[in-house]
């Protein structure tokens, strides 16, 4: 236990260099929504396995590896490197290194799609109003250790009724040649009845250990539509640790598409509230994984008003001697009546060595709803591959194309298109490494 | 009718899957351009014939050949029989995510292609063929963008494994008891379907519980497996023959040696 005090204490001495001295020109709030963070995680700490909702995964790398606050990039990469990295030709783009704000990279529109760094003091009351109200603190210890060091990150917003035509890329990138933690704050607010699709996006262009602790917060106001998807591609030595929290309004539309290839060890917490009748929420994801990788997908859909559509669908893919978690919990409160809910994981071991967890927990407090779930976890079907067999696709390539349709199942709901070709893209280029 | 030379010969072939034997003995000649019906009670092993005939590994042969154009189709995996120009329709057909039926028939064909030495079709070439095929045989592409047999009803996983015969153009076609969970509707459309496939280079065999599809399908030739055997062949009125008396007077009598 003493290592663990000992990474705690570490962290919260970093908070305090930090604060009194690169943070201290942030407004008095802010302030002290930070200083209420660094509190919530002071009394937290690293999470353990004794904790529920940490069963199956371990913290310790990054509890007990010397991650420093990172500093801001002493080289930022040309266009052409990141290139590799930006998934849509189209679009505003926030590019961060090592989770400052690249300008000079960028294609911010206005003070709509800008960082979050320069909005906190240009549209300080919107900010205010909403950082910080979505994403709990209380027992979780990572959103709030990333409170207490808020400072940059994607601002996305919508005013009502408008609708940004073009997808909006935020990229996340990590020198990932040093040893540092950083923590992208993201906000979208898409007012009632408007409209955006964004890709947020985690890469590195190195592959040494590092650590990602991302909070990205989305609102969707009344008759709202948000397409937002969130891909993960961190080094293989990277530990990655993110929460996404959206908040619904009345009859809104949420796609969240969650994608993870990267991280040796990745906890992503997925939460979303309904909080308004009439909501739909489609929460789509698809973990791949090889080596000793280790993703842990942690959802939580709380249908807090009556009349709300969610449907949630998880694949896995599983190889060598990975592991994969999902945990799917569905909350539907009293008097959340006509909630129609669907919840399947389907986890596929390419490995005798590979591991998967599922986990559904529902709790259903009204009477009046429409509930099911259902998880597999196993290997490829062998009557399919006889079936592919028998009209003529040889075993090895039927094995691949059966993997890949695990994969295409999740990216092909995906609404926009070229981001679709491109995840399908580097799904054959995982699948034919094999 | 000029018999064509013959494409299948099966010879004393008797199979066993875990541990129990299914086939005892089953003698069976296709030529070129014939139609044969399988008939026979539950459990006689119709299906068996039909899986081990495509390959299917949890089929253990104990003893006997099949020749299929000359070749050791016994020695030959699925997927070369496939190359080959045979083709099971399923009695259940798989579902497979996230594939989709039009992707799924491509990578078919352009294995069969490939092995032709023709050159593969990418996925424009392959509409404009696909389409040719679904005129030919009057269907609309409704089913082609949906994964393989994803929430297909019993009748649509049937007219899809009919598609598929279609479009990959076997020599010999082996349908599993293609008709059953058929209503006499999608039943018909099948039997239409066949017999526009029906030709001089095209064999099928038919494997059937009940002699319906026989109404619309006329067989060359019915055979009547029982217990593991073919214990009685004849021409198309064998099948009605069966459908009024059923099986029994078979187990029972004088067929069985």
């Amino acid at each position: 236990m003493a290592a663990k005090t000992g990474s705690v204490e570490r962290l919260v001495g970093s908070y305090n260099a930090w604060a009194t001295n690169g943070a201290s020109r942030a407004p008095a709030w802010l302030k002290d929504l930070r200083a209420g963070g660094i509190a919530r995680f002071g009394d937290l700490g690293f999470p353990n396995m004794k904790q529920e909702a940490w069963r199956f995964t371990s913290v310790a790398p990054i509890a007990e590896g010397s991650f420093e606050l990172a500093q801001a990039p002493t080289r930022v990469p040309t266009l052409e490197e990141i290139r590799p990295f930006l998934l849509l030709e189209a679009g505003y783009r926030l590019v961060f290194v090592d989770g400052f704000f690249q300008r000079s990279l960028s294609t911010p529109f206005f003070d709509d799609v800008q960082s979050l760094a320069h909005v906190v003091t240009h549209r300080q009351d919107l900010v205010r109003e909403h950082l910080g109200k979505y994403a709990t603190t209380q027992d979780r210890p990572f959103s709030a250790l990333n409170t207490a060091f808020v400072s940059d990150g994607a601002f996305v917003h919508v005013p009502a009724k408008a609708a940004i035509a073009e997808p909006i890329q935020l990229l996340f990138l990590a020198s990932g040649d040093k040893q540092v933690v950083t923590h992208p704050r993201n906000l979208v607010v898409i007012e009632r009845e408007a409209r955006a699709s964004i890709v947020e996006t985690y890469a590195s262009l190195g592959d040494g250990p590092y650590w990602t602790n991302s909070v990205t917060e989305i609102v969707a106001g009344e008759a709202a539509r948000v397409d937002y998807h969130r891909v993960q591609r961190e080094s293989t030595r990277a530990y990655h640790v993110a929460t996404t929290q959206t908040h619904q309004g009345r009859d809104s539309t949420v796609n969240l598409h969650t994608i993870a290839f990267g991280a040796a060890l990745a906890r992503h917490d997925l939460g979303s509230v309904m909080a308004g009748p009439g909501g739909r929420l489609i929460l789509n994801g698809l973990y791949l994984l090889a080596g000793a990788q280790h993703a842990d997908h942690h959802t939580t859909i709380d249908h807090a008003a009556d009349h709300c559509e969610s449907h949630e669908y998880f694949n896995g893919v599983l190889d060598e001697k990975s592991r994969g978690v999902f945990t799917g919990r569905i909350i539907v409160r009293p008097g959340a009546q006509k909630t129609d809910s669907k919840q399947t994981n389907n986890n596929l071991l390419l490995s005798a060595d590979a591991h998967a967890d599922s986990q559904p927990q529902l709790e259903i407090y009204a009477d009046d709803v429409k509930c099911t779930h259902g998880s597999t976890v196993g290997p490829l079907d062998p009557r399919a591959v006889f079936y592919l067999r028998s009209r003529g696709v040889g075993e090895a390539e039927a094995r691949r194309l059966l993997t890949y349709g695990f994969a295409a199942e999740i990216i092909g709901r995906i609404n926009e298109a070229p981001l679709r070709a491109q995840l399908d893209a580097i799904v054959r280029g995982r699948l034919a490494e094999k | 009718m000029k018999q064509g030379k013959v494409l299948l010969e099966v010879k004393g072939l008797r199979v066993a899957v875990a541990g129990t034997e299914i086939l005892k003995g089953v003698d069976l000649t296709i030529r070129e351009g014939e139609v044969h019906a399988i008939m026979g009670p539950n459990g006689s092993g119709k299906s068996t014939l039909a899986q081990v005939l495509a390959g299917h590994p949890a089929y253990t042969v104990l003893a006997g050949s099949a020749a299929y154009d000359g070749k050791d189709l016994l020695d030959m995996k699925p997927e070369e029989r496939a190359r080959a120009g045979v083709f099971l329709a399923f009695q259940y057909p798989v579902e497979i995510r996230g594939i989709t039926n039009s992707y799924f028939l491509r990578s078919a064909l352009n294995a069969l292609r490939r092995e032709r030495g023709e050159p593969e079709l990418d996925p424009i070439d392959f509409l404009q063929f696909l389409e040719q095929k679904l005129k030919a045989i009057g269907w609309d592409d409704s089913m082609m963008n949906r994964p393989v047999n994803e929430g297909f009803s019993g009748g649509e996983k049937k007219r899809n494994e009919i598609l598929q015969l279609a479009v990959l153009e076997p020599r010999l076609a082996i349908l599993d008891e293609t008709d059953s969970g058929l209503d006499i509707d999608a039943l018909k459309t099948v039997a239409e379907t066949v017999n526009k496939l029906r030709g001089p280079d095209r064999s099928f065999l038919i494997v059937t519980h009940y002699q319906r599809l026989l109404n619309y399908i006329t067989p060359d030739v019915v055979h009547v497996l029982a217990d593991g055997r073919i214990v009685k062949s004849g021409g198309p009125a064998l099948a009605h023959e069966l459908e009024a008396k059923g099986y029994d007077w078979l187990r029972d009598g004088v067929m069985v040696s």
